[in-house]
């Protein structure tokens, strides 16, 4: 065992631990911010670990989607979460019991996964191009479907904005899209 | 970290591979020493125009320095020091992290894979240490502040990303050195001129600096910076120009290839290039008004957003045309 596999591997622990702990935190701290961040911080810990597997590339877009993720969703938690406005003290948790049962269960069912699945040996000389036989084994047969749903969900997507937003294309410009809009503040293209 | 596996060296231990090791030691060194210069600077423009001598102005990082040393920090009632604080930290923090992959001569203090990959985390960051600077100390002003860098975040984040994909597209790879190694003929910065402009403009952005300063802006009595005093004041204002020298240093291996250039040595080279972006983001700041995010956000979508993807789409088709 190499000097570098060793600090992986001390790396992969500190950080499993670091993610578990942050976790946990999730739900004893008594501020929106510090659950959030203490999630994001979870996050980032799984990422390292995941780094030190030396899948950097899904490392570090976990690392990046999830601080991104979490600095938004701050803003959210703060907005709607609870009666209070969460600029206050507030307890983190809510259906102490089903959810205690609830991920009581998805523990046991996943270490179980983890320990009793025939896990394949990993071969003394990496292929190089690993990510590629992942992603075929993965996606291979899946990928007309993903082709399928992928276009529907950003329909999808794009459909409900357009419903809900409250001032469309033609409430600012009118029907032939011709009038000035009245808009509360103006932007940044003059329009 | 995702450190590549070095070729084994037959004839034992070289210099060459402490450089890397070296490089990173002198990077919390360099990175302020910039940063003291570049605030020098700024400040000597701002005394010469309010008609005081330029010396004055060179001065005050120093005494700005020594003064918020001996300040006492001023404590706000129902604070979140732990957050506050890691904001604080955080900034300067993240520039280090930045310049780890920027390639001083032949040699980053760490050669990633993925080094643009990497860069686009540690800015995405800047995201959640500039929010939790507005959110520590428990005061509008200053919560105000980080709002508005979040919305200012969403303008110029995509297009920041498409500009920093248009090297790594020209190169064909994202890892720093290779896109150095593509611009021996033609920099991209000649090639891919919107994109290295939406870089400059986003460098500005995720330091709040400049025309994009809302967030800490005259108007909120300071935003973020607010209620900062004493070392936490010291850390954020030097932190920001810390950011500012680290996306100044970025630049040079993205768009103005590298260490490249006569008589002298690359790793000089990195430095000189680098002032003059920092030079360039002082004038900026200096020549610009504030703009408040809800405007950025129409320029960034309507306008960035299509102008970079133009430019990823001109330089694939040439990469692809180059290689075939």
């Amino acid at each position: 065992m190499g000097l570098g596999e060793v600090v992986a591997a001390v790396l992969f622990w500190v950080s499993a631990v670091v993610a578990i702990v942050a976790g946990a935190l999730v739900f004893r701290v008594d501020s929106m911010a510090r659950a959030t961040y203490a999630l994001a911080v979870s996050f980032v810990a799984v990422g390292v670990a995941v780094l030190t597997l030396r899948q950097d590339f899904i490392g570090l877009v976990t690392i990046l989607m999830m601080i991104m993720e979490m600095a938004i969703m701050a803003v959210f938690m703060v907005s709607y979460m609870g009666m209070n406005p969460a600029l206050m003290p507030m307890d983190m948790t809510h259906a102490k019991r089903p959810s205690a049962a609830i991920a009581g269960g998805v523990f046991v069912l996943l270490a179980a996964a983890a320990l009793l699945i025939p896990w394949p040996l990993v071969p003394a000389r990496v292929p190089s191009d690993l990510i590629v036989r992942i992603g075929e084994a993965l996606m291979g047969s899946k990928m007309l479907v993903m082709l399928t749903v992928s276009p529907v969900l950003f329909v999808t997507i794009v459909a409900g904005i357009v419903l809900t937003s409250p001032r469309g294309r033609y409430d600012r410009f009118g029907d032939r899209l011709r009038e000035r809009p009245r808009d509360p503040e103006g932007g940044g293209v003059g329009r | 970290m995702p450190l590549p596996a070095t070729p084994p060296h037959p004839g034992g231990t070289t210099m060459a591979e402490f450089a890397p090791l070296l490089v990173a030691v002198l990077i919390p060194l360099v990175v302020p020493a910039l940063g003291f210069i570049a605030a020098g600077a700024d400040a000597a423009l701002r005394s010469r125009a309010l008609g005081a001598p330029a010396r004055v102005g060179w001065a005050r990082p120093g005494r700005e320095t020594l003064r918020l040393l001996r300040q006492q920090r001023r404590s706000v009632l129902g604070a979140d020091a732990l957050l506050w604080r890691t904001g604080g930290v955080g900034l300067a923090v993240a520039a280090f992290l930045l310049v780890l992959v920027v390639p001083v001569g032949e040699t980053p203090a760490a050669d990633l894979p993925l080094g643009i990959i990497w860069f686009t985390t540690i800015d995405v960051a800047l995201w959640a240490l500039w929010w939790l600077l507005g959110w520590g100390p428990n005061g509008a002003f200053s919560l105000i502040g980080g709002y508005r860098f979040l919305a200012q975040a969403l303008a110029y984040e995509l297009p920041l990303m498409f500009a920093l994909l248009a090297p790594a597209v020209a190169a064909g790879s994202l890892r720093v050195a290779d896109i150095v190694s593509a611009q021996r003929e033609v920099w991209f910065v000649v090639s891919t001129p919107a994109a290295a402009l939406v870089y400059l403009l986003s460098v500005a952005a995720f330091s709040a600096w400049g025309p994009f300063s809302a967030a800490s802006g005259r108007d909120l009595a300071g935003g973020v910076l607010a209620e900062l005093s004493g070392l936490d004041r010291l850390l954020v204002l030097g932190g920001r120009w810390c950011v500012l020298v680290a996306g100044a240093a970025f630049a040079v291996p993205l768009f103005l290839g590298g260490g490249g250039g006569p008589l002298l040595p690359a790793a000089v080279w990195v430095i000189v290039k680098t002032l003059l972006v920092l030079a360039v983001l002082i004038a900026l700041g200096r020549g610009v008004p504030v703009i408040l995010p809800q405007r950025l956000a129409e320029v960034g979508w309507v306008i960035l957003v299509p102008l970079t993807l133009l430019q990823i789409l001109i330089v694939a088709v040439a990469a692809a045309v180059g290689r075939a």
